[in-house]
């Protein structure tokens, strides 16, 4: 097919899509960067004042950390939890029953789960939140993982054990290997429902929880009720950067 | 059966025994709310005491209830008209998202899928990292657009932007990566025009990662909460799923019961669309 005849049926099937995303996202966007550098009452231009702002914010530190350090310890446990348990059920044979029973939190709605964790443990602390992450993602990542594992060649696995290679050499100097591509996507889809955390700790502790679970979004919910616009386009930019930069990284090196 | 192949079907079944086990007391809070939604004040009070009394501590509970009762369910479905409203609420913003996300994400995961031009890959990354931004991060763009437009305070407010959300992109993508190349090649030799061949191959053969697109999408649309929460501020607007944690604990069991009627939709997608979803899983694996 012709250059610009390709061009042309490829912007007729994405057209609306690419509509959409710019005339919500996208110029709005630039609308935000731009108010990021002025004061939110006259206008004015003011500089780097609303990015010194933040970054000198006791909540908007206070956020970050939690958030950091809640991304921090629930994304590697989910992946390694889900890793072992595939790497177990892969030997299994019918396996299904197990996959819907651990698939079965994703169906049940966030009010609910909120209604029996307020029931059992009325702390709200750090650790039930890294709980609740792990209790509705684990089925979501043994499926990618299994998805995964199912993709290694049988003869790559036959040929090292004709080699004389153990179980656990097998493991790792075949298996692991062959999973690198499958660790990127999975990274990614857990960084994506980890935001979603979000709901069980406003559910549970409203607007100014304990503080060991206030996250980013707590603070960005705050000033968009107080109507504090200008941090909250400074750190929605800043939020925005790092978490572009951080995928390209992630991208670059996961697919080198 | 000699004895290692004995053993290792005896681990097999052990390990599984295991798996299914811990399976149940993952799925165990049904239970919780589905019992709970069935007993009387008396008993309710009797479980949640410690909650009442201290505010911590844990509740005892009875996996069946001493005197079950159908009164949660009568005040909710005769005596709650609002109920009603928001439950109708929840239906028709989940469906036509969902309607909006096929007609916008179907064509788009297509183009992505079949048609190389230059460029793509930048796109293709914009729309990844437009996925990942949380709702936060867009919520004042998002609003000084729906302000401009004056689409506040109605569901079009919450409808439109999920509407041109990129994650069912990759999911329905994933559904059109598996139809074979040669196969549209073979379709263009024969005179197929463009628009045929989407709609015959494309959507014939797609199908499974539409579907995916679908399942996932009611899941997390049918339990919305920031994005009603920041744009609607008429409480009879709102969806169910905002509106249940409001419910206080003086009322316990009207909580469970709507509970227990807001899951059945979200149980019987889950079931009927089950393979869907982990299918749906797998696609939403984004590999360029």
């Amino acid at each position: 097919m012709k250059r610009w005849k390709e061009f042309i049926y490829f912007m007729s099937f994405i057209g609306v899509s690419l509509a959409g995303v710019l005339v919500f996202v996208l110029i709005p966007f630039a609308d935000v960067v731009r108010r990021s550098f002025m004061t939110v009452m006259s206008g004015e231009f003011a500089g780097l004042n609303n990015y010194k702002t933040v970054i000198n914010n006791q909540a908007f530190r206070l956020a970050v950390k939690n958030t950091l350090h809640f991304v921090g310890v629930a994304i590697p446990l989910l992946v390694v939890i889900g890793l072992a348990a595939a790497l177990v059920l892969s030997k299994i044979h019918d396996v299904s029953v197990i996959k819907s029973l651990y698939l079965f939190p994703m169906a049940m709605p966030t009010a609910t789960v909120v209604i029996v964790w307020r029931m059992f443990f009325y702390k709200q602390d750090f650790d039930s939140l890294v709980v609740s992450y792990l209790w509705k993602n684990t089925g979501y990542t043994i499926v990618l993982w299994l998805a995964g594992i199912a993709g290694i060649p049988n003869e790559l696995i036959e040929a090292s054990r004709v080699d004389g290679a153990n179980r656990f050499q097998c493991l790792i100097f075949v298996k692991l290997p062959c999973l690198k591509g499958s660790v990127y996507t999975i990274v990614i889809l857990s960084f994506l429902n980890s935001m979603k955390i979000y709901r069980e700790a406003y559910l549970v502790g409203g607007s100014y929880p304990n503080k060991d679970i206030y996250l980013l979004q707590h603070t960005f919910n705050n000033w968009y009720v107080n109507l504090e616009f200008d941090k909250m386009a400074a750190a929605s930019v800043l939020v925005a950067v790092v978490l572009f930069v951080f995928i390209l990284l992630f991208q670059y090196y996961s697919q080198r | 059966m000699n004895v290692r192949k004995f053993l290792r079907k005896a681990s097999e079944a052990v390990t599984k025994f295991i798996f299914i086990a811990a399976g149940i007391v993952i799925c165990a809070p049904v239970f919780l709310v589905v019992t709970g939604s069935v007993m009387g004040k008396g008993d309710l009070y009797e479980c949640l005491a410690p909650v009442f009394e201290h505010g911590t501590g844990f509740v005892s509970w009875k996996l069946i209830p001493q005197y079950p009762t159908v009164e949660n369910y009568i005040r909710l479905l005769f005596y709650s008209p609002e109920f009603f409203v928001l439950f109708w609420n929840s239906v028709k913003m989940a469906a036509l998202i969902l309607l909006g996300q096929m007609a916008v994400g179907v064509p788009a995961a297509w183009a992505f899928a079949t048609y190389e031009v230059r460029g793509k890959n930048v796109l293709f990354t914009i729309y990844v990292v437009l996925m990942l931004l949380p709702f936060q991060v867009t919520m004042l763009s998002s609003y000084l657009t729906l302000d401009r437009l004056s689409l506040l305070d109605t569901h079009w407010a919450v409808i439109l932007p999920a509407v041109f959300g990129t994650f069912p992109i990759f999911v329905i993508y994933g559904g059109f990566r598996a139809i074979p190349k040669s196969l549209i090649e073979a379709a263009r030799i024969d005179g197929a025009g463009e628009v045929y061949i989407f709609f015959m191959a494309g959507i014939g053969l797609g199908k499974g990662g539409i579907l995916s697109a679908l399942v996932l999408g009611f899941l997390e649309y049918w339990n919305m909460i920031e994005q009603p929460f920041a744009f609607l501020e008429d409480k009879t607007l709102w969806p169910l799923s905002l509106y249940l944690p409001e419910i206080s604990w003086t009322q316990a069991g009207f909580a469970f019961a709507a509970s227990v009627v807001m899951l059945i939709p979200a149980i019987f997608v889950f079931v009927m669309g089950q393979d869907y979803l982990e299918q749906g899983i797998i696609y939403s694996g984004l590999k360029g």
